[in-house]
């Protein structure tokens, strides 16, 4: 199968610091990876390289958007690799706190709305026809979300898993064909983690997308994942299978203490 | 127990203000004649003042603290209240028309001194509004919005001196120039953070307005253009009052129409991105916003008002020197979006009518003007940094057969 | 060579000005990661307050170096009060608040400060006494170097050392530097931030006042709106060296004093703050961290 996402040796310095480095990872369409490893293993970093926040200090990040063709994404600006059909959530949710719910969602479509300033200033046909279909998107990402019932609420007077929620419905706004989950069941109830597994599972159903995630949670890693890598100290220690990783020596030794039954 | 408290941090702080403010209030020395004034009754009146206003600033603190942890256990009644009144139409419609028919029957029933006043105070929205773009919605604090204002009215008054051409001519270059000086600007520090923004573009103000102070052969130096034209009105010559008159509803007219287009912005796909640049910059940009564009656009979008009311304050005052356009103007400005509530329309408005009615009515304030601005900046920022009127979001209202429709599919 | 001689040396004493009151922004900075629009306000009233202290003694028949003495002392505790007490109204009640909002009330601040002075004294210039001493044996130097300002460099150079030995060896200086890098680290650590920064605002406003006792027995006059200029300029040194960096105001203060000098000396008079204001957009677009500052990696 095609790989959308394909990272090869993959380094990225601080000073003296090897935050990721060497890294290789790939994504199959319709795959569902999960990243893990200790805190301060590089996770992040390797999220925020892909998504164009870190200029990555060597090698190659490849995507293959549905359209076709690869393009090698290196040092591209942030919006721009939004724009390419890649999302992410933030682990320390970066929601627009003082924006309702919809419009949340609503700034998700804006990279693939075009109305300009004399769009917006004239109000003509064509651009109220494009902000009325902003506005029917966004609320079916809430309904799918399970997030209707806020609609008009402000983002930060929303309960800590529905901000979480929010942050994926944001990103599915993207029309993404790859979505960055970063740690999206932290602080979240094992019911709410129950819910979020199941909506993972639903959104790459229905969209037919692929899904990159980081957590920690490893009985929710284990259920959902295709496939797993390990990162540790900046580097790639494995990657397989579920039942592989849990088998791993190298894992359970970065994992040492760490109970690993899923 | 807790009164005595009070009342012995109250003489505390009543003291320490007595000392602190002692060499400055009380003591006022004349070096040419060698005498020394001793003002003791200002040491009384900060005394008393301070012991009556820490109680004041303690009971509000206590308030404001309170009122977050309302704010976090729900909807508070007095909220609901406030955001009726702005939102729905039957509460805010007749105040709508009352506000209307007040401003357009202003010049029938009041002198041509206070439509004087009321013009220039109708111009400060205009440039309120401008500057709200800016700093309310874009989040970009620009301390030399003056340079956009300048540029308009020297663009007036020069065109005007050089060339002789009229108002209507200039008004629309005035907003292109000044949008233009804001994209010149903009290009090179809107990769700035907000507080380095913030004096780079008070740098850039008084640039421009040393360049017009300065280089005489452009500007004329500080003493300025005078005997700029008025602005024409179909080639009738008209009276000093008349021209007055027709100025105020040219001054209605666009400040409407500022209204009108920052209304539409506001809601727009640009304003969100704008909102959503001001709440959080890096997931705006994950977001697929291009953050130079978008901030660029609110710079040239407000400079473009600045721009026109300079064109306007030109024409109204038929003279432009430096002096006009000074740091302090800038601070106006801001303090008016302040007061009035960023990202608040309304808001603004009622500012600006504050700001510069309020020194122009109660003479006794006016050389307390500044002093007044100040402090409305600090005690709004403590008290209320929402403003008079918060900006509120729009919102949106969904029958139920909207919902049958795919993320996907369109 | 006499002129390029006579412009490096005034620049110096302009420099070492500006490094005076730029300490107190990178201070302040480094730990509240706050621009104080009001410092140069206070230092605005070191000045005012030596001039009326200064003029009351003179007048009740002191003179000489008694004067300068007691006049500095006064004014140094009076704008330490008044930087401790705005920061206590306009800063502390904002510290959770967003970015935007301490920003607006030290401009509020700025501005209140200058126009209290205005309607309090006078908006005229008035005539500073010169306070300081003249040094007999800077007479076989004075073509181009003054008493003067051999004593604004000497003091400058004296304060910087004082401060950056504080700072580096009292238990007081530790707390400020662990303040300055992880405010709620510090605080968890059983320091009392609070007095931290209320500290931080004394010793910045008192460098302040001592600037704005010397600059004015310089230059001879004093109104209620050198405090703006001063305090524009002296921010600028301060990015200039590299905001937060002690050593980096001062060279800022420095490089500053020279670029406006030799470009007054050699190029025009007329543009004298326009070489300052261009020189703080050029550093804050192509080196923001400015000359010794670090740059930092934004977290995500």
């Amino acid at each position: 199968m095609e790989n959308v996402l394909d990272i090869k040796h993959l380094s990225m310095h601080f000073g003296g610091l090897k935050a990721v480095d060497q890294v290789s990872l790939t994504v199959k369409r319709r795959e569902i990876v999960a990243l893990i490893g200790p805190n301060g293993a590089g996770k992040t970093t390797l999220f925020n390289c892909i998504t164009g926040i870190y200029e990555p200090t060597l090698g190659d990040i490849f995507i293959s958007p549905p359209g076709g063709g690869q393009k090698r994404i290196n040092g591209k600006k942030v919006n721009e690799i939004t724009e390419r059909g890649l999302a992410r959530t933030f682990q320390n949710i970066r929601l627009f706190q003082n924006m309702s719910v919809l419009e949340n969602v609503m700034i998700g479509r804006h990279c693939r709305a075009k109305a300009g300033i004399l769009g917006a200033i004239l109000k003509d046909k064509k651009t109220r026809e494009e902000e009325q279909d902003i506005i029917e998107r966004s609320y079916a990402i809430l309904k799918k979300l399970g997030l209707d019932a806020y609609v008009n609420e402000l983002a930060k007077n929303l309960p800590y898993g529905a901000q979480r929620r929010l942050e994926i419905a944001r990103a599915m706004a993207t029309d993404p064909f790859l979505l960055l989950l970063d740690e999206p069941a932290a602080g979240m109830n094992p019911q709410e983690t129950r819910e979020l597994d199941a909506l993972i599972v639903r959104l790459r159903e229905e969209e037919n997308i692929s899904i990159l995630l980081i957590e920690h949670d490893m009985k929710l890693v284990m259920s959902l994942s295709d496939r797993i890598s390990v990162m540790d100290y900046g580097q790639m220690i494995a990657e397989g299978e579920p039942a592989e990783i849990r088998q791993n020596s190298k894992v359970i030794k970065a994992y040492l203490g760490e109970d690993f039954h899923a | 127990m807790k009164h005595i408290t009070a009342l012995k941090n109250s003489l505390l702080i009543s003291f320490w203000f007595m000392f602190l403010t002692f060499p400055i209030m009380v003591i006022r020395v004349n070096t040419i004649e060698n005498v020394v004034e001793w003002r003791w009754m200002n040491m009384l009146y900060v005394g008393f003042g301070s012991f009556v206003l820490s109680f004041v600033w303690r009971y509000l603190i206590s308030r404001k603290e309170a009122g977050v942890k309302q704010a976090a256990a729900a909807d508070t009644p007095s909220k609901r209240l406030t955001e009726r009144l702005l939102t729905d139409s039957a509460f805010y419609r007749p105040v709508q028309i009352m506000a209307a028919v007040f401003f357009l029957a202003f010049p029938l029933i009041f002198s041509t001194y206070q439509i004087n006043i009321m013009t220039t105070a109708l111009m400060y929205v205009m440039l309120g509004l401008g500057l709200n773009i800016v700093v309310g919605l874009a989040g970009l604090l620009d301390l030399g919005y003056v340079a956009f204002y300048a540029v308009g009215a020297y663009s007036y008054a020069l065109l005007n001196h050089h060339f002789g051409l009229g108002f209507w001519a200039i008004l629309p270059v005035g907003a292109i120039l000044g949008a233009l000086f804001g994209i010149l600007l903009g290009f090179p520090v809107l990769r700035l953070r907000g507080d380095y923004l913030a004096i780079v573009t008070l740098g850039f103000g008084e640039i421009i307005r040393l360049i017009l102070e300065n280089w005489n052969e452009f500007s004329f130096g500080p003493s300025g253009i005078a005997n700029i034209d008025r602005p024409g009105f179909f080639n009738i010559d008209l009276s000093l009052e008349q021209v007055t008159v027709y100025l105020y509803y040219l001054v209605i007219g666009l400040c409407l129409f500022t209204m009108v287009v920052v209304n539409r912005l506001k809601d727009s796909r640009i304003g969100r991105a704008w909102v959503a640049l001001r709440e959080d910059e890096i997931a705006c940009q994950a977001m697929g916003i291009d953050k130079t564009k978008t901030k660029l656009t609110a710079f040239a979008l407000g400079a473009t008002w600045a721009g026109m009311a300079g064109v306007v304050f030109a024409a109204k005052t038929t003279f432009v020197n430096p002096a006009s356009f000074t740091f302090m103007e800038s601070a106006m400005f801001l303090s008016i979006v302040v007061l009035g509530g960023m990202g608040s329309i309304t808001g603004v408005i009622i500012g600006a009518m504050i700001l510069i009615l309020t020194p122009e009515y109660l003479r006794a304030f006016s050389s307390y003007r500044m002093l007044l601005f100040g402090a409305v900046m600090v005690l709004m920022m403590v008290f209320r940094p929402q403003g008079i009127i918060a900006g509120v979001r729009r919102m949106y209202h969904f029958p139920v057969k909207q919902s049958e429709k795919g993320i996907g599919g369109s | 060579m006499d002129y390029f001689l006579e412009l490096l040396i005034g620049g110096l004493t302009r420099g070492s000005i500006y490094a005076l009151i730029a300490l107190g922004y990178t201070m302040v900075y480094g730990i509240i990661e706050l621009i104080n629009f009001a410092h140069g306000e206070i230092y605005m009233i070191g000045a005012f307050t030596a001039l009326i202290i200064a003029s009351v003694l003179t007048m009740a028949g002191m003179s000489g170096l008694s004067v300068l003495i007691l006049a500095s002392v006064v004014a140094v505790i009076y704008a330490s009060a008044y930087g401790f007490t705005v920061e206590k109204i306009a800063y502390k009640p904002l510290r959770q608040a967003q970015r935007l909002s301490p920003l607006i009330s030290a401009i509020g601040m700025s501005i209140f400060l200058q126009n209290y002075v205005l309607i309090a004294q006078t908006s005229d210039f008035l005539p500073f006494p010169s306070l300081l001493p003249e040094l007999p044996f800077m007479d076989a130097y004075a073509q181009f170097m003054g008493s003067s300002e051999l004593i604004i460099v000497a003091t400058t150079a004296v304060m910087t050392i004082i401060l950056t030995l504080f700072i580096k060896f009292t238990k007081m200086g530790k707390a400020m530097r662990a303040t300055a890098q992880d405010r709620n680290m510090a605080m968890l650590l059983g320091v009392n931030v609070n007095r931290v920064i209320s500290n931080t605002f004394i010793i910045g406003s008192a460098l302040a006042a001592v600037g704005g006792i010397l600059i004015a027995s310089h230059i001879g006059r004093i109104n209620f709106y050198i405090g703006f200029i001063a305090g524009i300029k002296a921010f600028t040194a301060a990015v200039l060296g590299g905001i937060g960096s002690i050593p980096g105001a001062v060279l800022g203060g420095l490089i500053l004093g020279w670029t406006e000098s030799f470009a007054t000396g050699y190029v025009s008079s007329d543009y004298e703050d326009v070489f300052a204001f261009a020189l703080l957009v050029l550093i804050l677009i192509f080196r923001p961290a400015g000359l010794l500052g670090k740059s930092t990696v934004q977290k995500v």
